[in-house]
């Protein structure tokens, strides 16, 4: 059998990189396997990965202990709403900064950059503090709000580097070719940014949903998201694997397929042929 | 109508003057070439007509109209960009049909246009492609349909053929000069190629760091240079310039023979040199000759030319073909 040694690179990289692939998911997959065990065999010291008898009473348990469904609904109001809500800032934030930048542009998108190397733990104070005084603890609103400022640089920053691929030049032709600044902002800018604006959408609400520190700090019972329901099982009555697994797998998988269908988006695509 | 007029024009980006005041009539229906070297503001000067840059002062009146402070969709000047600028996301017809849309023309009427653009512009089999599965010269084409449909009042084009090859850009060339034939609108034409400036221009404006050096019809900038920076930018290979005394004029400083006025002789003339490296393209030669006083020319001679590397030749030429310049460079008139 003659393989050239092309192929045998190939080989070696398929090879590596279905291990790497599956040490990252190894414990996702452990955890769907868990959350049908019975929780003897979770914590069983010599546990077997597929034969065991599968069964579905963690879930009907977890459904019916918490409200599964108030939980999930807090989870895509917060992660949906806070998103929204940042590109409503964000777009008009980008497109000054890659359109008509000034000599400081540069030092705020590094500054708003910053932010995000403060450990969260060291303002949890005074946000702890402006919840309570103004009534947002345990609520929606705050939540999106919190979210909305914690993804916020994420998502100028995202916006801004999509916006300055779109050469000025085509703006420019819009205007030479009479269009408004708002023609020019709805039939150019924002379809050939829509890839880029898509991607910014879904990444962020996918850090919201994933979000744990805040999202857990800041509701109790009303508020509270999937993070929350899931760290229920973690605690007080002591070690439920199975069923803290079953919790994680109904959190993850609905976030997992949304991502499933949405690989490409988030890989961006769309090449501007049109500017050489 | 498509007359524009530049008023002691000038344009600063920040402390930095790119437009010394600039004033300049540009008739209607006529093609006008800016030509210059790069970094010399022909760009920001037709992008401040067209309204993309404003103007730090000076005036800029369309059809007899104060243009200075309108926005570009209101001036009635269409533009086509060296990078083509379509737009990525629509097809060829959609890209055509924009600036007809924006100026709310009924579907019928748009569709009229657009057939006819597509016939002139032979796009008639692209029209439902999008930009980026077109050739470069296919853009090219695209952006002047979008540019033609519109009637504009004058056409705007900054160095369209720069991005095309060379062969394409010799017949792109010939389209826009049949184009402004056909449809004797204003053309305004930006280019650092002194060729497509002479072949295409009825008149040239030659520029030269933010200010204007000369306009002419190009034959008038080849025959009569103003300056020794025309005479040495307009026509090709460059005009010969050699530091020289005339004797019944002392204010020359320099004189000027282009390579196609210079005689060759291997027994008498005015210079005496020896040839250095030759050039055969076929139907002319190109000889570089190392003068016996000081400098080089450049001689054209003609394909046959059997003079070669080393051989010993004398130049002359006719007086009515040598300019003058004083030693600011300035032409000085025959003596
Ligand atoms: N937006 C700008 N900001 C600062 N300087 C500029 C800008 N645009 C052009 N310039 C400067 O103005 C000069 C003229 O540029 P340009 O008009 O593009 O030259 P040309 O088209 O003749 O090659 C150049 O020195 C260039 O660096
Ligand atoms: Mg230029």
């Amino acid at each position: 059998m003659a393989v050239n040694s092309s192929n045998k690179s190939k080989i070696i990289y398929t090879f590596l990189a279905w291990t790497i692939g599956g040490l990252i998911f190894f414990p996702i997959l452990w955890t769907l396997l868990t959350s049908f065990k019975t929780e003897a065999e979770a914590i069983s010291a010599s546990p077997s990965l597929f034969m065991f008898d599968w069964t579905l009473e963690n879930y009907k348990e977890v459904l019916s202990r918490s409200p599964y469904f108030t939980h999930f609904w807090n989870s895509i109001v917060i992660s949906i709403g806070s998103s929204l809500v940042g590109l409503l800032i964000a777009i008009p934030a980008a497109w000054s900064m890659a359109f008509v930048p000034t000599k400081r542009t540069k030092n705020l998108l590094m500054w708003m950059l910053s932010t995000k190397m403060l450990p969260p733990v060291g303002v949890l104070i005074p946000i702890y503090l402006l919840f309570r005084d103004f009534d947002l603890l345990d609520t929606k609103t705050g939540l999106v709000i919190v979210m909305t400022l914690i993804n916020l640089p994420i998502m100028v920053w995202m916006l801004y580097t999509y916006f300055k691929e779109i050469p000025n030049e085509v703006l420019e032709a819009s205007r030479m070719d009479g269009a408004t600044i708002g023609d020019e902002i709805f039939y150019v800018l924002l379809p050939i940014a829509l890839p880029g604006i898509a991607s910014t959408l879904l990444l962020n609400v996918i850090l919201s949903w994933n979000e744990a520190f805040w999202t857990l700090i800041l509701s109790a019972a009303n508020a509270a998201p999937l993070t929350a329901f899931i760290a229920s099982y973690s605690s007080p009555e002591g070690l439920f694997y199975a069923k803290l697994s079953a919790a994680s797998a109904m959190a993850v998988v609905p976030i997992l397929i949304l991502g499933w269908f949405s690989q490409k988006q988030l890989v961006r695509g769309l090449s501007f042929g049109a500017v050489k | 109508m498509g007359n524009i007029t530049l008023k002691q024009v000038t344009k600063s980006f920040g402390d930095v003057n790119v437009i010394k005041p600039i004033d300049l009539e540009i008739r209607d229906g006529e093609f006008i070439v800016f030509v210059g070297p790069s970094g010399c503001g022909k760009s920001t000067l037709l992008r401040m007509i067209a309204g993309l840059e404003d103007t730090t002062s000076g005036n800029i009146e369309i059809n007899g109209q104060d243009a200075t402070d309108m926005p570009p969709a209101k001036r009635g000047l269409a533009m086509v960009f060296q990078s083509y600028a379509l737009y990525p996301h629509m097809s060829v017809r959609n890209n055509i049909a924009f600036p007809l849309k924006r100026a709310k023309m009924d579907k019928a009427e748009i569709d009229k246009k657009i057939a006819n653009a597509a016939k002139i512009l032979n796009l008639d089999s692209y029209l439902d492609r999008k930009p980026g599965q077109l050739s470069g010269g296919q853009r090219q084409r695209v952006a002047i349909g979008r540019a033609i449909v519109r009637q504009p009042s004058a056409f705007l084009f900054d160095e369209p053929l720069s991005n095309l090859d060379a062969s394409l850009r010799v017949n792109m060339r010939l389209e826009i000069s049949e184009l402004h034939k056909s449809l004797a609108t204003t053309m305004i034409y930006v280019t650092h190629d002194q060729v497509e400036a002479m072949t295409m221009a009825d008149r040239i404006a030659v520029f030269n760091g933010g200010i204007i050096e000369q306009v002419g019809t190009p034959l008038e900038l080849y025959n009569k240079p103003n300056n020794k920076f025309v005479a040495g930018f307009i026509g090709s290979p460059k005009m010969n310039f050699i530091d020289a005394k005339s004797p019944d004029n002392d204010k020359v400083a320099s004189i000027g023979v282009r390579p196609e006025h210079l005689q060759i002789s291997t027994e008498k003339g005015m210079w005496s040199g020896t040839v250095g490296v030759t050039e055969h393209l076929g139907s002319e030669t190109f000889l570089h000759v190392q003068l016996d006083g000081a400098g080089t020319f450049t001689v054209r001679a003609d394909g046959e030319c059997t003079l070669a590397y080393g051989d010993k030749i004398y130049l002359s030429a006719d007086p009515s073909k040598i300019h003058h310049f004083d030693k600011d460079g300035v032409s000085i008139n025959k003596v």
